[in-house]
């Protein structure tokens, strides 16, 4: 799939847009030199993104691996890299590698069946490639609830695709639940924390919930979903810990026996249960 | 089996050397063993092992990985790798040469790594058994046989001859190379030094550490003990054990600029560090408690897992011997698995 991947060596990848999407998260759009693109990956794949002489880092890779053009990351703010990432421009150059880890099951445990898609913050980037697979091949799957909280409606991921697109009245069965943190203006939503109001809405079991958001989100959403009688065999998740290597050979990014990067990112709840709590 | 008088090892050397580029084990003035690129009148170190483990051959302190040059907005990538010459590791004991297949499990499996396979394939192995192991000394817990050891070609000393016998490939085009100097002989003076060194080996202090409460599928027993607090308390998290270990391979990813490009390196790291798994949103490893039982679990429990029951562990000592704080492998594997016992 890659030439590059039983190698560390990264090649080229020119950003062609960069867009703030909330105050602290950029979208980056990026091809290989020859305008096409990159990396060939699946939906929760990643991939690692440097600037020479900043630094590198593991990024899912938030685009639909159905658009053909790009790659897209969505990144947020908190690091030396990404500050650094958050200041380039269109054109600039930066280096890619990858694609890593596995991928979520979209044509096979997916397949078939309804889906409940539930993420807080940047946690929406990993399963944005999920709904927009899911999306494209519309009639592989049944309903789709997709349940997404950020902190302010400011501070949601995608605002406009999830409004114009996600949200539009052509959707056919997509249903978006949105929930922020706190009362505010120009917001007649829901507000209140996204494990609380995934309880609330109170899904039917027989579909696989796929979370990704950051670790309290996620251990509080696993109760709740398990609480109105989820099994954990239907349940996946996204890991990210701190990487270097992406292939399982650096050593840090282990949960037990297993590494993030190699094993998973992806992983279903009952097989991360089943790893010293660790991540 | 071939022999060669112990005098004529000079002349071995000379003759490997003409041919190959050769490294072997020799007493530096600071007093410690150390492998050395080999020239005229270097004589082979007496002592059991070198400080540093051989993994440096194959997987280097530090190594370039590929270098950018940058001009504006435009990055240019530079491969630096070059086709590795043909070398000769003489004198290689046998826990080291059992921590080469340990890294080529990491290393040469899908996806292979490049840079290892490059050193690797060029390399010849000949490994040398031990006739007075040491008291830190315990290979034979993880089914290792010092008077046996594996390699290319393996070699025994005695009062007055060296004897090899070639196992590999590399190892006949080796024995062919330096034919010349080698008589064909029987192995009875290896057998008389195998018994002898057995009998030694079960005296030693650490003959009787068993790896058996250990292995695979063991994580949920050995995660959660009590003891790793204890066992970790004084640990300074100074990561020397994992730069003397030879099965240790976790390595950390750099940028380095140099003014006129960025060079990107790998170099040996430490899980006993607390910036190893640091990220910018936290880490899962917060104490030295953590980072001390992530290295004991990964040598005795999740690398078996992903092994066939292979241990990260070879005995060769080196950590036993280091550790400032006299804590090591063997304490853990004593203290877990006492708790095991009960």
């Amino acid at each position: 799939m890659n030439m590059n991947l039983e190698t560390l060596i990264p090649i080229v990848g020119v950003v062609t847009e960069v867009k703030q999407d909330t105050p602290d998260i950029k979208n980056f759009r990026v091809v290989g030199r020859d305008g096409k693109k990159p990396i060939q990956h699946m939906p929760g794949q990643c991939a690692m993104v440097s600037i020479p002489g900043v630094g590198e880092a593991m990024f899912s890779i938030t685009s639909s691996p159905t658009n053909e053009d790009y790659i897209e990351f969505e990144i947020k703010k908190c690091g030396c890299l990404t500050n650094w990432l958050h200041m380039i421009e269109a054109g600039q150059e930066i280096t890619v590698r990858g694609p890593y880890g596995n991928a979520f099951p979209v044509d096979d445990a997916f397949a078939g069946h309804d889906l409940l898609i539930i993420a807080g913050g940047v946690g929406l980037a990993p399963v944005r490639s999920v709904i927009n697979y899911c999306r494209h091949h519309r009639d592989r799957y049944g309903k789709i609830d997709i349940v997404y909280g950020s902190r302010s409606k400011e501070d949601l991921a995608f605002y406009d695709e999830i409004i114009n697109e996600w949200m539009s009245p052509d959707e056919k069965d997509v249903h978006v639940h949105l929930t922020i943190d706190r009362e505010q203006e120009n917001w007649d939503g829901h507000v209140g924390f996204v494990p609380n109001y995934v309880k609330e809405l109170g899904f039917d079991t027989d579909k696989i919930a796929i979370l990704c958001g950051p670790p309290i989100m996620i251990k509080f959403t696993l109760a709740g979903l398990k609480e109105i009688g989820f099994s954990e065999q239907q349940i996946y998740t996204t890991l990210e810990l701190k990487m270097k290597c992406g292939v399982g050979k650096c050593g840090r990014c282990n949960v037990g026996s297993k590494y993030v990067c190699k094993d998973g990112p992806v992983f279903r709840m009952d097989e991360l249960s089943e790893l010293p709590d660790e991540y | 089996m071939y022999r060669i008088p112990r005098e004529k090892l000079d002349q071995l050397f000379a003759l490997t050397a003409e041919k190959e580029t050769l490294y072997i084990p020799t007493d530096a003035t600071s007093g410690i063993a150390q492998f050395k690129k080999w020239n005229e009148g270097m004589k082979m170190s007496e002592k059991l092992k070198t400080s540093r483990s051989a993994k440096d051959f194959f997987f280097p302190q530090t190594e370039a990985l590929v270098n950018f040059k940058i001009s504006g907005k435009k990055i240019d990538i530079i491969d630096p790798r070059e086709e590795c010459e043909d070398f000769v590791i003489f004198g290689v004991r046998a826990c080291d040469a059992k921590s080469f297949e340990i890294l080529d499990s990491v290393f040469l499996v899908d996806p292979v790594d490049t840079y290892y396979k490059n050193r690797r394939e060029h390399g010849t192995i000949v490994t040398l058994a031990c006739s007075r192991p040491s008291e830190s000394c315990f290979c034979t817990t993880f089914d290792i046989d010092p008077t046996e050891p594996a390699g290319d070609v393996s070699a025994w000393m005695t009062d007055d001859s060296v004897y090899f016998k070639a196992n590999t490939e590399k190892g006949e085009k080796y024995i062919a190379l330096v034919s010349s100097l080698l008589e064909e002989t029987d192995g009875a003076d290896v057998d008389a030094q195998k018994v002898a060194t057995k009998e030694i080996l079960g005296k030693l202090p650490f003959a009787n550490l068993k790896k058996d409460a250990f292995g695979g599928g063991k994580t949920e027993q050995y995660f959660g003990s009590p003891k790793w607090a204890e066992l970790s308390e004084a640990c300074l998290g100074c990561g020397t054990c994992t730069f003397v270990c030879p099965t240790c391979q976790c390595y950390d990813i750099r940028d380095f600029d140099t003014g006129h490009g960025i060079n990107r390196f790998r170099c040996w790291d430490s899980c006993m560090y607390s910036d190893f798994t640091k990220m910018a949103h936290g880490n899962p490893r917060l104490s030295q408690k953590e980072r001390f039982r992530q290295r004991f679990m990964h040598k005795l429990v999740y690398y078996p897992e992903n092994h066939d029951e292979v241990f990260a562990c070879v005995g060769c000592g080196r950590c036993v011997e280091k550790c400032p704080i006299s804590m090591n492998i063997v304490k853990v594997m004593k203290t877990l698995g006492e708790e095991e016992a009960k």
